[in-house]
């Protein structure tokens, strides 16, 4: 047993549902809106990884310009079709239309990819690692967790710094105020749903070429990147990583002494950090109880 | 402050307030017959019958007991598959000790609704998606325990004994009525519970909790009723599709697939009515029965629906048709008519 190496494995593990959970919480924190078929997106994004890289022949890399841009579009015309109309109905609507669209996209995808798993064609980084002492690190798990650091700290200085960010704060502090003031929310909801949709097709693409994925994955994709929300604190980014980081040290760690038992792990260690601080590990004066109270963002 | 409002009432004498009307006395005659028809049918006809109708009075007391959480009490719990398992694997632990399937449906329904207590105690800690998505990771977190367990088969799941004495016509017949109970309990329950203080002080926290708990009402309480409440029921509809199948299995048992439908039935059939649900129910048998050849397909429109309608037309079929016509056939609320006739 090499301990070293399981929290090491763990950290890069945790990158990944980080980058999952990032638009999850970006969309919440934003839009006030869990998106129950966020799991789902991100499978959808690896089947269309599969059906652009078949297609082309190619790595699924070298289909990222086409997939990211075409999430992208998914997402902002999600937001201006569905979310954006579910949440003039009250607080509830959007959880239950997002809940009915995951059940559709779920078995539409089981109508057209059948409930075979599939996994997507990485190229030569699939299977490359290199050796530090006892501990060797496949350098597709580095690049994924990598990527996740780079969107995370890419989505946290464009929110601090650009002017778009500074929308995007008004409106999550106070969406009444940011109009008053001018901000013109339908477009920034938008790029946010936009943004939420293209990071998980991008973390779908690393699930599919990691792993393997079929249409049911979505509902626990879903779930890790929840759990690394809360954990981690309901709408910080730099919250977000440590809570991803904290579920894959804990899957791989209880893993390596029971594989059996290291899902349940991860959805226990969930389960204790809502007794103890339902806020989040690491969001001072933030309870989830109070949606209308999580303005920070980052 | 109810009291309040009566006395106001009462001081304004050309209007009368009632709660009950003709259409609601009809409708309720009306339900009695049906009920007493369903429950002498297995006399005259035999499984072919009963094996559809247990389908639908199934979904009736899912719905019931969702639109009790979701409705009325502003819970989208998306996790009562939770329950269903609970409720399945409970029937099994009770019959494997020699307690009888049919009373130990009881049994089960208790055991989930004294699970559902410290569960509740964690996610009543979270609100609206919050909520939703922990109720999907207590399932996980059950089914996952369920397949860990060898005493319970693990994930290939076990058979359910004790009913070895009863021929098959027999046990078709008991399950017959053991649904149909808890069917007709689930909706008068949930009604009843509903015309109290109850009703009022679930909607007040449905749609502010804090204005609620302003206004006196205990907000933690009208839901923990309601959270418990509805996992007990659950519970025994988990323990009479164990009956039903005889065969409990973690990933059926804990399937996602049962908060699909009672989403589907509860929006469709109309949020927050006693009668919705029951419609939704109708629907939803209606749409299995014309597709269930193509299982995937089914789904899709049954997500589909739901979204539509709560896009649409966010108050169902019953919310509609009681707006429209006036209908009310269990009435909730009161009725103010002038006497200017």
């Amino acid at each position: 047993m090499n301990w070293v190496n399981a929290v090491i494995q763990g950290i890069l593990l945790g990158g990944q549902y980080a980058l999952i959970a990032c638009g999850l919480s970006l969309a919440f924190g934003v839009m006030r809106i869990v998106n129950l078929a966020h799991g789902d997106l991100a499978i959808c994004g690896a089947y269309l990884g599969l059906v652009l890289s078949s297609a082309l022949g190619v790595p699924v890399w070298v289909t990222l310009p086409l997939l990211l841009p075409a999430a992208f579009a998914a997402g902002m015309a999600l937001q201006v079709l569905l979310l954006g109309r579910a949440l003039r109905h009250g607080v509830l609507a959007p959880v239950l239309v997002t809940f009915g669209l995951s059940a559709m996209i779920e078995n539409l995808l089981q109508v057209a990819a059948t409930s075979d798993p599939r996994g997507l064609n990485g190229g030569a980084l699939t299977l490359a690692s290199f050796t530090v002492g006892s501990v060797t690190v496949s350098w597709l798990f580095l690049a994924a967790f990598l990527t996740a650091c780079a969107v995370l700290s890419g989505l946290q200085l464009a929110l601090s710094r650009t002017s778009w960010g500074r929308q995007v704060r008004a409106i999550a502090d106070d969406l009444d105020t940011a109009r008053l003031v001018g901000v013109n929310v339908a477009p920034v909801f938008a790029t946010v749903a936009g943004i939420a949709v293209a990071t998980a097709a991008l973390a779908g693409v690393f699930i599919g070429t990691i792993g393997t994925f079929d249409p049911l994955a979505g509902t626990n994709t879903l779930i890790f990147a929840f759990e690394a929300v809360v954990i981690g604190g309901i709408g910080s980014l730099a919250g977000t990583l440590i809570g991803g980081i904290a579920l894959g040290v804990t899957q791989v760690v209880v893993g390596e002494i029971n594989q059996a038992y290291a899902v349940l792990a991860v959805h226990l260690l969930f389960l204790a950090v809502l007794v103890v601080r339902p806020g989040g590990l690491f969001a001072a004066h933030q309870a989830a109880h109070e949606p209308r109270r999580q303005g920070a963002l980052g | 402050m109810t009291r309040d409002v009566t006395s106001s009432r009462d001081a304004e004498p050309s209007a009368t307030v009632s709660r009950w009307s003709r259409t609601a006395s009809v409708s309720t005659g009306a339900a009695l017959l049906v009920v007493a028809f369903l429950a002498v049918l297995p006399y005259f006809v035999g499984g072919q019958a009963e094996q559809p109708l247990i389908t639908l009075l199934t979904f009736i007391a899912m719905a019931t007991l969702w639109n009790l959480l979701a409705g009325f009490s502003g819970l989208t719990s998306f996790g009562q598959q939770a329950y269903i398992g609970l409720g399945a694997y409970g029937l099994y632990l009770v019959a494997s000790h020699g307690i009888n399937p049919f009373a130990g449906v009881l049994l089960a329904a208790i055991g989930a609704a004294v699970v559902s207590l410290p569960v509740s105690a964690l996610v009543l800690r979270l609100s609206g998606g919050y909520f939703a998505v922990a109720t999907l990771v207590i399932a996980a977190v059950f089914q996952i325990a369920a397949t860990l367990s060898p005493s319970v088969g693990g994930t290939t799941g076990v058979i359910l004994p004790g009913l070895a004495g009863y021929g098959d016509v027999l046990r078709e017949a008991l399950t017959y009525w053991a649904t149909l109970a808890v069917a007709v309990i689930s909706v008068v329950g949930v009604y009843l519970l509903v015309r109290r203080t109850f009703g009022l002080d679930a909607r007040a926290v449905s749609s502010d909790p804090v204005a609620a708990a302003s206004s006196g009402v205990r907000v933690g309480r009208i839901r923990l009723l309601a959270y418990v409440i509805a996992a007990g029921g659950t519970g025994a509809v988990g323990a009479l599709i164990a009956l039903q199948t005889l065969y409990v299995e973690p990933t059926t048992v804990f399937s996602v697939q049962y908060s699909v439908y009672m989403l589907f039935m509860v929006l469709v059939g109309g949020l927050g009515t006693v009668e919705g649900p029951i419609i939704g129910a109708l629907v939803l048998f209606a749409l299995q029965e014309t597709l269930s050849a193509d299982g995937a397909w089914y789904l899709v429109i049954v997500g589909g629906l739901a979204v539509a309608t709560t896009l649409v037309a966010s108050r169902g079929i019953w919310g509609f048709a009681s707006e429209r016509f006036g209908w009310s056939l269990l009435p909730v609320g009161y009725r103010v008519r002038g006497h200017d006739r």
